[in-house]
């Protein structure tokens, strides 16, 4: 249940993309009918990935090798482009490290980046985004729902904001895309982020959305392919593989959608009822219908996963003792926790074959799990309160 | 990631517990940084009668803290202060290198108790006086 890291890809994205690899295998540069037919093919998927995200046109999509490049050439793309006319930085402090980092960099660049406060539930700021835009912005890059911790930001209301002070808005929709209907038109985003493998299509690939009179430096200059902003010659299986899931998602999305957060809100019920001292991190309604993220108080998260892996469950933590660092998420201390309680926070995403049946038996391993860990723990209050 | 060692003491830690009437406690870590430990020592004749452990951490922190209370048990108090960080990850079958620092902190804990125990007696032996 740790659907946020990896996705099985597809079946009928798996088909699509097979003659893609064996028989036409043609360059869509080229002018030949192998060419033209490979053509057709990305032309195609790029169709249906702007009808996905609410793109009016396709030309809007470019592909990339996945949501990192998506999130780095937005920002340093805009950054570049854009820098005589203001050299700041608007983000949140609840963003991935694919934003984190190329903000971090340009900040070293002769940039000046401001990582805007969230508040308990991860939800940006609103009055400080207002406080902290000025004529010197020119990007505003900000995540549409969390991966860690599920919530949903207002974006709608960040666009009006970022806007009405001619700031550019790019949006990270890696982990919120094909979970929850997404428009760039009607909600007012100038740049977006997806990622395949994260709507079920292969890995290695992505897409930036780029509206229009949206001008940005590319990262890779060559021939000049995805109108000059990602030049190298197309990933074409890959990106055929991305176009049918990007078809597949849309189709689904209202019935998935409603599927799993019912079965999202039965898994954080099961978790947090029998359990003293559990919590819920994020909001409760507005968040990712696939994410479900919890803590327990007195123990650590990593010796949590360690047993549930024992069980054959397999999900994630905030713990610095899963990372590489020796930091806890930096996303679950944005919203205020201590340390000690994002040590002991757990992450289960669910994902298309996830069922009822999976939902309900690693509810019922937690308590003993639970309780185990917390005799271990010299933390844990002699007398815990039922 | 683990060895099979520590995972069997991760599942089955040995000696896991507190001792009401310790002559020795000592704890080591912070919760801050996502592991605390404390060791309880029962000295008599100068050797580790009883030594029981307990741990808020990760499966590393858990497993090499059981492996010290097996090592250190029956031992002279001098053995068991040169019980050594490597020594517990050695006798696991060795630990991933992002945990030799962080979680293997349970040779300080021992230290710190003996040092506690060496310290009471000190005290003990200054009241008599």
């Amino acid at each position: 249940m740790d659907n946020a890291a990896g996705k099985p890809v597809d079946s009928q994205a798996v088909e699509a993309m097979l003659p893609y690899m064996k028989s036409s295998y043609g360059n869509p540069s080229s002018l030949h009918l192998f060419g033209q037919e490979a053509k057709r093919a990305l032309e195609e998927a790029r169709m249906k990935v702007a009808e996905l995200i609410g793109a009016e046109k396709k030309d809007s999509v470019i592909f990339t090798s996945g949501a990192t490049e998506s999130n780095n050439l937005a920002i340093k793309g805009i950054a570049y482009r854009n820098k005589d006319r203001g050299t700041r930085i608007l983000t949140s402090s609840v963003e991935h490290m694919s934003v984190v980092n190329p903000c971090k960099y340009l900040g070293t660049k002769g940039f000046e980046t401001v990582f805007l406060s969230v508040d308990k539930y991860g939800f940006v700021d609103l009055e400080s985004l207002e406080k902290e835009l000025n004529d010197k912005t020119v990007l505003v890059t900000i995540v549409y729902a969390n991966s860690e911790i599920g919530t949903i930001e207002p974006v709608k209301e960040i666009s009006k904001r970022v806007h009405s002070k001619g700031a550019i808005l790019h949006v990270d929709a890696t982990a919120a895309c094909g979970q929850i209907p997404i428009s760039v038109k009607e909600e007012g985003i100038d740049l977006l982020t997806i990622s395949s493998n994260d709507i079920y299509g292969p890995k290695g690939v992505g897409a930036l959305y780029v509206g229009e009179g949206i001008r940005l430096e590319p990262l890779v200059h060559g021939g000049g392919q995805e109108r000059g902003l990602r030049s190298g010659t197309e990933n074409l299986p890959g990106i055929v593989g991305f176009g049918k899931a990007a078809e597949i998602a849309k189709r689904g999305l209202p019935s998935e959608s409603k599927r799993l957060t019912k079965l999202r809100d039965r898994f954080i019920g099961g978790l947090l009822k029998p359990i003293p001292y559990s919590f819920l991190n994020g909001h409760p309604t507005l968040r990712l219908p696939d994410n479900v993220s919890v803590r327990y108080s007195f123990i650590e998260g990593e010796s949590m996963l360690l047993s549930l892996g024992m069980m054959g469950v397999y999900a994630s933590s905030g713990s610095a003792c899963t990372a590489k660092t020796l930091e806890p998420s930096h996303v679950l201390l944005a919203i205020g926790l201590k340390h000690e309680e994002a040590h002991g926070s757990l992450m289960f995403t669910l994902g298309k074959q996830t069922t009822e049946e999976d939902v309900d038996y690693a509810i019922s391993l937690m308590p003993s799990i639970v309780k185990r860990l917390r005799e271990i723990s010299p933390l844990t209050p002699k007398e815990l309160p039922k | 990631m683990y060895t099979e060692k520590v995972m069997d003491h991760f599942r089955n830690p040995r000696n896991m517990g507190e001792i009401s009437d310790a002559d020795g406690v000592g704890t080591v870590g912070n919760p801050v940084c996502g592991d605390l430990m404390t060791i309880y020592i029962k000295v008599k004749d100068n050797r580790l009668e009883d030594i029981k452990f307990k741990t808020f951490g990760c499966g590393s922190a858990i497993a090499t803290s059981s492996m010290i209370t097996e090592l250190a048990k029956g031992k002279t108090l001098e053995e068991g202060l040169q019980i050594t960080r490597a020594n517990v990850a050695d006798s696991l079958g060795g630990l991933p290198a992002v945990k030799m620092h962080c979680s293997n902190l349970a040779a300080d804990a021992l230290h710190a108790a003996i040092e506690d125990y060496y310290k009471k007696q000190k005290a003990t032996r200054e009241v008599k006086k």
